[in-house]
């Protein structure tokens, strides 16, 4: 089922694949050149609403915990607060400055060279992890760790074990535990598994993470509680409800991202002499969105445009919106599967998948799509099929032929 | 005041709340100066000097050190379209090392809109009071010595006045509230016409008031550029003068001949804007961006940064000429030549500032 050339399974030709390309780079330059000040004032504004959230929630936790008639709302208020913070940060913020979004403002302060996101995984090594390996390499088997973190299966193609049984259980744990999880990933738990880790630069990334962790579980488990005097218990319990949130906000936005059925994997075959379309190709047809107002996408860090995200990783992250509306014209044009849906449908889809490939392959069957049969016949078409040419500015368009023969 | 508390501790216990920011990154929701994180300043005044000259008095934020030398720069970074443009400027403003009450603590930079240049251009006629800017701390080795030679001389060209003004202004203050004697300086100025003179009234002002000060004015329009040769009427005794000299390019090439002619090159002090590439470039090699993997190979007179923006990469940059240090960025393993002097720089992990430096064989760098 896993995919060994993304161009046969589309059924385009070499000339299709390189135009699909071209038109998708156009994309890229346009944004480009169109960023500018409104875009330098969004991520800005979001930061400081992140930060004032931040402030918030620990200020109504220090102080409105200690009357006993304010007690409840305030942890309420406080965790709430802090669980925004935590996941605008780690969502909107800290994973788009890390790949660069905003690396064209030039702003020392909001740059992938150094941002270090509120959370346990070090940013080096999440660049590592992340920005390369699981964007370079999006759903090939083999290389990319993030088809089920080296913890659960995935794809049907990874080797059953009985210890999946357990992988509903695996997956709850991971859920709530996510930022832990995270933290790990770029130890490559299957390479240690099998003995092929350098030992050397497992104990410095070990090292590492220790000491980010370490701060991070001082901060919320320790100073703040202490700070609260005896309201510690109080603080301590609303501080471990922010982080779970997070955990169960970040975990289900990713696992939408290249879990849902229509999310495709691939073989290391597909990686041989792959041309930088065929690459956007892969990214197209590997990731899935989910469909939601903008309040959603920004809490998800905009990674409801999963597509986009991973045909521009560099992109800022708010123009997203503007480019599904190009990427989704473009599939249509090329009869390339554009897979989307609620967000409760596409979450839905991975824990299907979760459940059912703890089990054998024999006992459960495939939801992936049947591959997209060449509906339009490949032969030459007569003037009548062929979409109408806008003769002055020389680019293919779809429909709409009868308004401009009109006009 | 600050000696009794141990502010850098404070800020160290500060940083466990806030990990993994700084508490600066929250103070700056108050005050946007409250932050050593990044030195900044605020747009305090925008005083019209000419009809495309402007003085720009900043308020310095935390971390800065109000020790500048009289006729060095400092960096200044604007936001124009989202993006921040660094450029360097002379200090007009004399040194205030002492907090002044009322006041507080202010530089002044004074900029000429450039044709085309569209950041001076911004500097001079869009920055609103208020504008929070970006600072690199003032350098340069175009300095007034302390204590000043006994005779001066200042060839001076444009806005090539601004340095030269940081230093008269120190001399006036000097002479005026320490009663220190005004050293006997000539200062010769050119400019295309009497209304794009810069500090104008105030030269004059300070002309009158010094006997030791003589001013001698030209408007290149009109009557032609300096003659060096003219020199020798203009101020007979240059040749033992301590001379200084700010303006165009060519205008110091020349001056840079005369002086050489006459065996003086010791005694003459040059301000030039632009990059001197004195040093060998490296050998070139394959440089690799860590976090993308990209790499790309580059011969060995492309620097670190243009191999860097070439091959996509965001790189972090300010005045490309090895000034302001905003493109330091990690060397994580090889070897990096500095085009400027050859240095060369192969610890592991060490920062290298890409604008000025080339690769030396394969190497491998933290973006």
């Amino acid at each position: 089922m896993a995919i060994s050339d993304v161009q046969e399974y589309t059924h385009l030709t070499d000339e299709e694949v390189e135009q699909l390309g071209r038109e998708l780079d156009a994309i890229r330059k346009e944004i480009e050149e169109s960023r500018g000040d409104s875009d330098a004032a969004y991520i800005n504004r979001m930061i400081r609403i992140q930060r004032y959230l931040a402030v918030a929630g620990r200020l109504t936790l220090l102080l409105g915990t200690q009357s006993k008639k304010t007690r409840v709302p305030a942890a309420i208020a406080g965790a709430t607060f802090l669980g925004l913070h935590k996941i605008l940060e780690n969502m909107e913020i800290g994973h788009n400055v890390m790949h660069g979004q905003w690396d064209w403002m030039n702003d020392p302060e909001i740059h992938s060279s150094n941002w270090e996101w509120d959370t346990a995984q070090p940013a080096e090594q999440w660049k590592h992890s992340h920005n390369y390996i699981h964007h370079q390499f999006t759903n090939v088997l083999g290389y990319d760790n993030d088809i089920g973190y080296g913890i659960l299966r995935m794809a049907r193609e990874q080797k059953w074990h009985p210890v999946y049984l357990g992988q509903p259980v695996y997956n709850a744990l991971l859920a709530s535990l996510f930022q832990w999880g995270v933290a790990l990933h770029d130890l490559d738990l299957e390479r240690i598994r099998k003995g092929e880790k350098d030992p050397k630069e497992m104990k410095r990334q070990l090292r590492q993470i220790g000491r980010k962790g370490r701060n991070q579980v001082l901060k919320d488990y320790v100073i703040y509680p202490a700070l609260s005097g005896r309201q510690w218990k109080t603080t301590l319990a609303a501080n471990a409800t922010a982080n779970l949130m997070r955990n169960l906000w970040a975990y289900v936005i990713i696992f939408c991202g290249h879990f849902p059925d229509g999310a495709l994997h691939f073989t290391e075959e597909e990686l041989e002499d792959e041309t930088r379309a065929e690459w956007y190709l892969r990214q197209m047809l590997g990731s899935a969105n989910f469909n939601g107002g903008p309040l959603l996408h920004i809490m998800s860090g905009n990674l409801g445009f999963q597509i986009e995200h991973h045909l521009f990783p560099d992109l800022p992250s708010n123009r997203y919106a503007e480019i599904s509306v190009k990427v989704r014209a473009l599939c249509e044009k090329y009869d390339i599967p554009y897979t989307t849906g609620p967000l409760y449908k596409q979450y839905g889809q991975a824990l299907r998948t979760i459940i059912k490939l703890s089990l054998p392959n024999g006992m459960t069957s495939s939801d992936q799509p049947e591959p997209p049969t060449p509906s339009r016949s490949r032969k030459r078409k007569s003037d009548s099929e062929r979409p109408s040419r806008i003769q002055e500015l020389g680019v293919w368009s779809r429909g709409k032929s009868t308004e401009r023969q009109a006009s | 005041m600050s000696g009794t508390i141990p502010w850098e501790r404070v800020r160290r216990a500060g940083s466990k709340l806030t990990t993994p920011l700084l508490p600066d990154d929250y103070l700056t929701l108050l005050n946007p100066l409250w932050s050593s994180r990044e030195l900044r300043g605020r747009v305090e005044k925008v005083v019209q000097e000419t009809d495309d000259a402007a003085t720009l008095v900043i308020r310095p934020g935390w971390g800065w050190r109000y020790d500048h030398r009289p006729g060095q720069y400092v960096g200044i970074g604007v936001q124009v379209d989202g993006k921040f443009q660094w450029r360097s400027y002379s200090v007009s403003s004399p040194p205030q090392r002492s907090y002044q009450p009322g006041s507080g603590r202010t530089i002044a930079i004074t900029v000429r809109a450039m044709p085309e240049g569209f950041v001076s251009s911004h500097l001079v006629g869009g920055l609103e009071p208020g504008t929070i800017v970006r600072l690199a701390l003032p350098e340069g080795d175009f300095v007034l010595p302390d204590p000043p030679p006994e005779k001066l001389l200042f060839l001076v060209g444009g806005s090539g006045v601004t340095p030269v003004m940081a230093m008269l202004r120190t001399l006036d203050r000097r002479s005026a509230g320490n009663g220190r004697a005004m050293p006997d300086v000539v200062l010769h100025y050119s400019s295309p016409t009497e209304d794009r003179m810069i500090f104008r009234h105030e030269i004059e002002r300070l002309e009158e008031k010094y006997d030791e000060l003589t001013v001698h004015k030209l408007f290149t329009e009109t009557d032609g550029m300096l003659e060096l040769a003219d020199l020798d009427d203009l101020c007979p005794d240059w040749r033992e003068r301590e001379t200084y000299a700010c303006g165009p390019g060519p205008m110091l090439d020349a001056i840079t001949e005369h002086f050489e002619a006459a065996d003086l090159e010791d005694h003459l002090h040059l301000e030039r804007f632009s990059l001197d590439l004195g040093g060998d470039g490296g050998e070139g090699g394959e440089i690799t961006f860590r976090n993308t993997g990209k790499t790309v190979e580059v011969d060995g007179a492309t620097t670190v940064l243009e191999a860097g923006e070439e091959a996509g990469i965001g790189m972090p940059y300010g005045c490309r000429m090895g000034i302001c240090h905003t493109c330091t960025l990690t060397l994580v393993s090889g070897k990096v030549r500095d085009l400027r002097n050859g240095d060369e720089f192969d610890s592991p992990n060490e920062p290298v500032q890409t604008c000025v430096t080339t690769a030396v064989g394969a190497c491998t760098l933290d973006i």
